[in-house]
């Protein structure tokens, strides 16, 4: 069990980098609690997989230290850092029967015959494996198989963190759910760290305590699910949280205060009189604007049916916006008006929150 | 559903027919014929039912060319596919290296069988050649024309170096096909080196290595024109594998009928050697 660091951490796949675009990972520090659920989500190429294999052994950072209660490990080769990772695609020892997978790292590490006896029994009570203990695990089906993977991260009681990498890519829809709340379980019963890898907001945001946003190489936020939905320090993950994602609508500012084509918006994180430079945008999440009587004139386009609310999408000073309306709440076909709340307006400056959060 | 009664169909399989009757099944059936007959010339031939079989079954020539045979066979069996397997293991993965290797390993087969043959007879004459006057400069006593042991020891290095090739290609396609997160999760599970070749590359090389042992089995079980150029089954009867010592019967002392028995036996031990292999080694697949 351990507590990850991640200090100044930088990665480039190249020999000679040059360019930003060189760098798989940017610049990354961050630091994991012990027995944690994080996650890592991004969309494909943001290096979020690249972060994995680092913190696993598998790949010698360009730059930077990864440390485990403090210490330096990062000269350190997967075996000797204590770490399970569950790929992708199942691996599993076909030729081996599901025991002797699950007893491989045991063995491996010369731990006595009865004590692994134990312990893999033990194992695969947890993860629905007993029954089958004894068959070959060429013949199991790709959940079966990606229980296996599992098993032998948790099999190691000396493990330091469990990591995975988009486990959930090749099982069945109607699988992912309960492997997800298996996984959920048994992050109750051995509470070691665990880091899941994923593009999907809810396997993310379902699974962890913590998610770490990542995009192009760079932490771009880590909170809780509440405060990347609330509060995204970055418009894209405005956009990549969230379904529909969050509006975003570029506008000046004067005076400490935000304009769309003349009309002023009251943001939570307003700036000091004056006028800065960069780009300005503002941004609101669909389920923060609402229909009402009086506010700003939009027109609609068309309305979606997304069960228990609707979805509308309405052209408001020139630029496209949704909104989430809910049930029972009629839609007036002609002079719509909207209000912004404030509480939940954000101002960003080149994409970044404006403001006191602006430094990423 | 029902089933659809096209007979035009019949003429597209046709060519095949007539492709496969030439090659195969009308050669075959003559060989039947004559492997039952007796003749004494002039194109008369007497019945002789299974005489030929039982003779050929009995004759202890056809019993050291089956005893060389097997020996030959499961020597290079035994060699190339351990060697053939370590060559592909220590082939690089990556980069410029990996199309060098592959051209390299692809040379000896582009060779057509009777140069290999010629090439080895003249590579290790002990006055001219460079690896018998190589041996014999160091010392030994080597030449393959005259001493059994020698001729074998030719034998069965040009054979090595002729396929082994075949095997290394295979094994290295096998190799290459194993996802990089197999080898991850090995190191992670802190597994030895032998452990990820005995549990990840061996099983997945498996279906390869089958193909690649049936055909070395097949082929060197059949083998003619390499030894002939190269020993022609000397000295003596010393290297007579059973395909030389079949045309021998059949063209030098044209004795068709025993021939006819001989290739009709010879045919059926690699069909059923074949058959048992294939069947014990993909007895266990599922999936």
């Amino acid at each position: 069990m351990a507590r990850i660091t991640l200090e100044n951490l930088r990665h480039s796949y190249s020999a000679s980098p040059s360019g930003a675009e060189d760098w798989a990972l940017k610049e990354i520090n961050l630091e994991w609690q012990d027995g944690g659920a994080y996650a890592l989500l991004g969309p494909s190429g943001c290096g979020k997989t690249t972060l994995l294999n680092i913190i696993s052994g598998l790949l010698r950072p360009s730059a930077g230290r990864v440390l485990f209660d403090g210490e330096d490990v990062t000269p350190l080769p997967p075996e000797k850092r204590q770490i399970a990772q569950v790929f992708q695609f199942p691996v599993v020892y076909d030729t081996m029967s599901v025991f002797d997978n699950l007893a491989f790292p045991l063995r491996n590490r010369g731990v006595a015959e009865d004590a692994v006896q134990a312990r893999v029994r033990e194992i695969a009570e947890m993860t629905d494996l007993a029954a089958m203990l004894d068959q070959r695990a060429a013949g199991l089906t790709a959940d079966g198989k990606q229980k296996i993977s599992l098993g032998r991260g948790l099999v190691r009681e000396d493990v330091n963190a469990i990591l995975f990498d988009e486990p959930l890519t090749v099982i069945d829809p109607h699988l992912k759910f309960q492997l997800r709340s298996k996984l959920k379980e048994l992050h109750h019963r051995v509470p070691k760290t665990m880091i899941y890898v994923t593009h999907d907001q809810t396997e993310a945001l379902t699974f962890a305590d913590q998610v770490v946003v990542m995009n192009m190489g760079e932490v771009v936020q880590t909170g809780t699910p509440e405060e990347l939905f609330e509060r995204p320090r970055h418009t894209f993950v405005g956009h990549f949280i969230g379904s529909p994602g969050m509006n975003v609508i570029p506008c000046t500012v004067e005076g400490g205060r935000a304009l769309v084509e003349g009309t002023a918006f009251e943001t939570a994180n307003p700036l000091p009189p004056g006028t800065p430079e960069g780009v300005f945008e503002i941004g609101i999440r669909p389920e923060f604007l609402r229909l009402a009587e009086s506010g700003v004139p939009a027109t609609l386009n068309s309305v979606a049916d997304a069960g228990r609310f609707r979805i509308a999408d309405v052209t408001c000073l020139g630029h496209r916006l949704k909104l989430l309306v809910p049930e029972g709440r009629e839609i007036p076909a002609t002079d719509l008006r909207l209000a912004f709340d404030p509480a939940h307006t954000w101002l960003y400056r080149d994409g970044w929150l404006a403001g006191r959060e602006e430094t990423p | 559903m029902n089933k659809t009664v096209n007979q035009k169909a019949w003429l597209f399989v046709l060519p095949v027919l007539v492709l496969v009757a030439f090659n195969a099944i009308i050669p075959l059936m003559t060989v039947v014929n004559y492997s039952v007959q007796e003749t004494f010339g002039n194109n008369v031939f007497f019945w002789s039912g299974l005489r030929w079989f039982e003779d050929i079954l009995r004759s202890e020539r056809f019993h050291a060319s089956l005893t060389r045979q097997a020996i030959f066979t499961g020597s290079i069996l035994l060699i190339e596919v351990p060697l053939g397997v370590l060559i592909a293991l220590a082939m690089p993965r990556k980069g410029i290296w990996v199309s060098v290797c592959l051209v390299l390993m692809a040379m000896p087969l582009l060779i057509p069988w009777n140069v290999v043959g010629a090439m080895w007879n003249i590579f290790a004459l002990p006055n001219i050649g460079l690896l018998g006057k190589a041996l014999n400069a160091m010392g030994f006593d080597y030449n393959y024309t005259r001493q059994v042991g020698d001729a074998w020891f030719t034998l069965i290095l040009m054979d090595v170096w002729h396929w082994t090739s075949l095997v290394v290609l295979l094994a290295y396609a096998g190799l290459v096909s194993i996802p990089d997160a197999y080898y991850q999760a090995a190191k992670i599970d802190g597994a030895s080196r032998w452990a990820i070749f005995r549990y990840i590359q061996l099983p997945k090389m498996k279906r390869v290595l089958t193909i690649a042992i049936l055909l070395r089995f097949m082929d060197s079980f059949n083998i003619y024109t390499e030894p002939v150029v190269l020993t022609g089954g000397g000295p003596g009867n010393a290297t007579t594998l059973l395909s030389i010592d079949l045309v021998k019967i059949a063209l030098g002392q044209f004795d068709l009928g025993p021939a006819a028995a001989m290739s009709l036996i010879y045919f059926l031990i690699i069909l059923l050697l074949s058959w048992i292999f294939y069947t014990v080694m993909t007895r266990n697949e599922e999936g």
